[in-house]
């Protein structure tokens, strides 16, 4: 049932006629202060400090990896994030990456709903800063909506200029820290600033400062509305136990002006705390009135909860009458039981659990991973070849990878078959001793081994083990393989 | 935007319907934004730019080219250019290095073995297969029986010249038809067959005539194949000891090649491959594992 109906709210005044295009209503949110605001101003601060600045960290990777501490070397393959240091074929860390923020997106969810809406998503970060600065420029709501139903004077224009000028900065800024990630920071800097970057790095700071304009200065909410699917999904997602921004209708209704509950509440009839002052939809970024109830335009950023509790207290009135609630709690307090939060629970439990098993995974793999690697494959064409002597020989394909910035030189053996003769294409070979195959740093090269084997008495497919041991130190890796003789 | 004029209000929701009803159930009307549509004309108008701009019409015989020119084929050729400027100093050592040098330097061969393994795949792998395996008649270039030679300089010019090809400095030797041009009888030809089973160690019937193939080997058949039946390499003739048969070691199929005859062409390249190219190719054949 519609929540309207059941606190007895009228139901809005329909238009006769009703376009199936709706045209855009701006939003022109108010400033406000409290808890919220100051918890949503620091999330701001971390987060654009974070995104601006990681970039210009230095970490110290020896003379043949670069320094930066977090990199995306598009060139090189390589991905870099301080003593992480990722190739493609290790593209699975970042699957399981993408686990776990799906993951901590479903916890954070059947925790408090849309939290991540309200105070880490990007594009209420940056349009929560747009704000900022448009309310700097051209004034509070207030102000803002009288001069813009005013005619264009000059100060206007100076203001509606000084206003977008300050957003292509910002959004300019953005999209040069974005660059920042896929090359030496103050390398990309100094180029950039005397217009010797590549053509790739300036298109990038081009598209990516007009989307963060567009989307932060003129879209705004009609992204959360229209264009994310996160609400939709996220209302599948949800349940009765989950914090949500709830007006408290049990104790709002029934709201009337301040002058007449007054009135009533001296002759001691029943009156809601909710004095119909519409601070809490003048204050939404999204536009909505959450007295309606719950609504999937409400990105539970709570700074109608500071601006409810200001009028609270201006007049008196326990705060909170808008606050973090559950559906059930509404419906305990009305049968007039204790609210009740239940965190812990099988949900939460499950998500935690999913959580902590793929990041201990990643962990033990990262710290566990190996430098060296060998991966084999049988040539097929042919599978075997006979010598003139009559002994059989398979040929493979072999690669090997160094993951350490130094050249390294490995010893390639093969076991499973004894007597067999190992030779490798382009390997140094000392007397006696197996072939050894140097690799560059950060490098991964393929090379022919050659197996013969003179026994005829094996079967027709024997398993076999490639090893490489590094010739300087001790680490060695190994792969498995088949030896192949005419059946 | 379309004229409403059905505007009935659902009684739950308290929204405006669109009129439409379906099994007694009515859509509601929840409009899009505008922007949003102007959006989808934007991207209407975007596409018919992109019509004039881009080649995209069929036409009768060919096609709207676009006002740009572009093409695809110019994209193609654009970065095959840039390929080239890439592998541009690689490919200089390796048309100046030779094969000896190319063998010792780690970069140098492994660039070489890509380049052949390239060439090889276009000009070679129709005979001797994709992998150099070979097939009845076509060398298996894996191993390391060679019939004309297999130093890298003997497989280069195999290569650069061919064997009984059209080619000036092509090598020629080809074993005669002996039944055909009536050179031997058939039953020397069986008992030559046998003999030569007989000295590569493989089983031979009880009732062969040992004696007449040995002595019709060394009357007719030693002149190419030596004394020993250990082949010749200056001529082609194949070491009949060891245990690789070009055209297998049945005896039926030796005595076809003693009746009829053998002479399989390899083609010269010389003429249609440049010299970076075969030198590659050399290096690539030989490092299949045969050089000797
Ligand atoms: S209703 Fe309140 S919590 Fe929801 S978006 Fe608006 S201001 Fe934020
Ligand atoms: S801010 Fe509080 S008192 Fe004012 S309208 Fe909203 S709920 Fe009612």
């Amino acid at each position: 049932m519609r929540e309207a109906e059941v606190h007895g709210t009228e139901l809005p005044e329909l238009e006769p006629d009703v376009p199936l295009y709706e045209a855009r209503r701006k939003v022109y949110p108010q400033s406000v202060r409290g808890t919220f605001r100051r918890i949503k101003w620091a999330v701001l601060l971390i987060t654009l400090g974070v995104y601006y600045l990681l970039p210009f960290v230095r970490w110290d990777r020896g003379p043949n990896a670069p320094d930066q501490a977090v990199l995306v070397d598009l060139p090189n393959t390589r991905f870099y994030f301080f003593f992480i240091e990722l190739w493609p074929q290790e593209v699975y860390y970042f699957t399981g990456l993408l686990i776990i923020a799906a993951v901590t997106l479903f916890l954070m969810n059947a925790v408090a709903g849309r939290v991540w809406c309200g105070y880490l998503c990007p594009q209420t970060v940056w349009t929560d800063l747009f704000q900022a600065i448009e309310r700097l420029t051209e004034g509070d709501r207030r102000e803002h909506l009288l001069r813009e139903r005013g005619p264009w004077t000059a100060e206007r224009v100076a203001r509606a200029g000084a206003k977008h000028f300050l957003w292509l900065m910002v959004a300019w800024w953005t999209g040069g820290a974005w660059v920042l990630y896929f090359a030496d920071a103050p390398t990309l800097v100094r180029d950039l600033a005397t217009l010797q970057a590549p053509f790739i790095a300036y298109a990038w700071i081009g598209i990516l400062t007009v989307t963060t304009y567009f989307l932060a200065g003129h879209l705004r909410e009609q992204v959360c509305l229209y264009m994310c699917p996160w609400p939709r999904i996220q209302a599948a997602l949800t349940d009765e136990h989950a914090l949500n921004v709830t007006y408290r209708y049990d104790r709002g209704e029934t709201r009337c002006s301040l002058k007449k509950s007054e009135l009533l509440r001296a002759k001691g009839e029943p009156t809601g705390d909710c004095v119909d002052c519409m601070q809490c939809v003048h204050v939404c970024p999204t536009g909505i009135d959450i007295r309606q109830g719950p609504n999937l335009g409400c990105i539970q950023c709570g700074l109608c909860i500071d601006a409810c509790d200001a009028v609270m207290t201006k007049i008196g009135r326990p705060r909170r009458l808008i606050s973090y609630d559950t559906d059930i709690n509404i419906k305990r307090r009305q049968r007039g039981e204790a609210p009740e939060y239940r965190i812990v629970r099988p949900r939460t439990v499950l998500y935690a659990a999913v959580i902590a098993v793929v990041a201990l995974t990643m962990l033990y793999a990262l710290v566990t991973r190996v430098t060296e690697s060998i991966s084999v494959i049988h040539e097929r064409n042919p599978m075997l070849v006979r010598l003139s002597d009559g002994a059989i020989r398979n040929a493979y394909v072999a690669r090997i990878i160094n993951k350490k910035p130094q050249p390294r030189e490995f010893a390639l053996s093969v076991t499973g078959l004894a007597g067999t003769f190992v030779d490798v294409v382009g390997a140094t070979r000392r007397p006696g001793a197996s072939p050894v195959i140097e690799v560059g740093p950060d490098q991964t090269r393929e090379v022919r081994v050659l197996v013969t084997d003179y026994d005829d008495s094996r079967e027709h497919s024997t398993p076999i083990r490639f090893h490489i041991l590094d010739v300087a130190g001790t680490e060695r890796a190994q792969t498995s393989d088949h030896f192949w003789r005419p059946q | 935007m379309a004229e409403q004029t059905h505007h009935e209000i659902d009684k739950v929701t308290g929204t405006a319907t669109t009129g439409h009803e379906w099994d007694g159930l009515r859509e509601l009307n929840t409009p899009l934004p505008r922007w949003w549509l102007w959006m989808f004309y934007a991207t209407i108008v975007w596409s018919v730019g992109y019509w004039v701009v881009y080649p995209s019409w069929p036409l009768l015989s060919s096609f709207s080219s676009g006002t740009f020119g572009w093409h695809s084929r110019d994209a193609v050729v654009r970065d095959l250019a840039a390929l080239k400027a890439v592998r541009g100093p690689m490919m200089e050592k390796l048309s100046s290095a030779s094969v000896e040098l190319i063998k010792a330097d780690p970069m140098l061969l492994d660039f070489a073995r890509a380049q052949g393994r390239t060439a090889f795949g276009d000009n070679c792998a129709p005979c001797h297969g994709p992998g150099g395996g070979g097939g009845k008649g076509y060398p298996n270039l894996n191993d390391d029986d060679w019939l004309w030679g297999g130093t890298l300089a003997d497989i280069g010019t195999t290569i650069r010249h061919g064997i009984r090809a059209n080619d000036q400095q092509t090598r020629l030797g080809s074993m005669p038809a002996f039944g055909r041009d009536g050179m031997l009888k058939r039953e020397e030809i069986e008992a030559s067959a046998d003999y030569v089973r007989s000295i590569a160690s493989l089983p031979v019937d009880g009732k062969a005539d040992l004696a007449l193939g040995k002595k019709v080997f060394a009357a007719t058949c030693a002149a190419c194949h030596g004394e020993d039946g250990k082949g010749k390499r200056d001529m082609g003739a194949p070491n009949l000891t060891d245990q690789i048969w070009l055209y297998g070691s049945d005896k039926a199929v030796i005595v076809d090649g003693l009746w009829n005859g053998r002479g399989g062409v390899m083609p010269a390249w010389g003429a249609r491959l440049d010299d970076t190219t075969i030198k590659a190719l050399t290096v690539y054949v030989g490092t299949l594992g045969g050089e000797r």
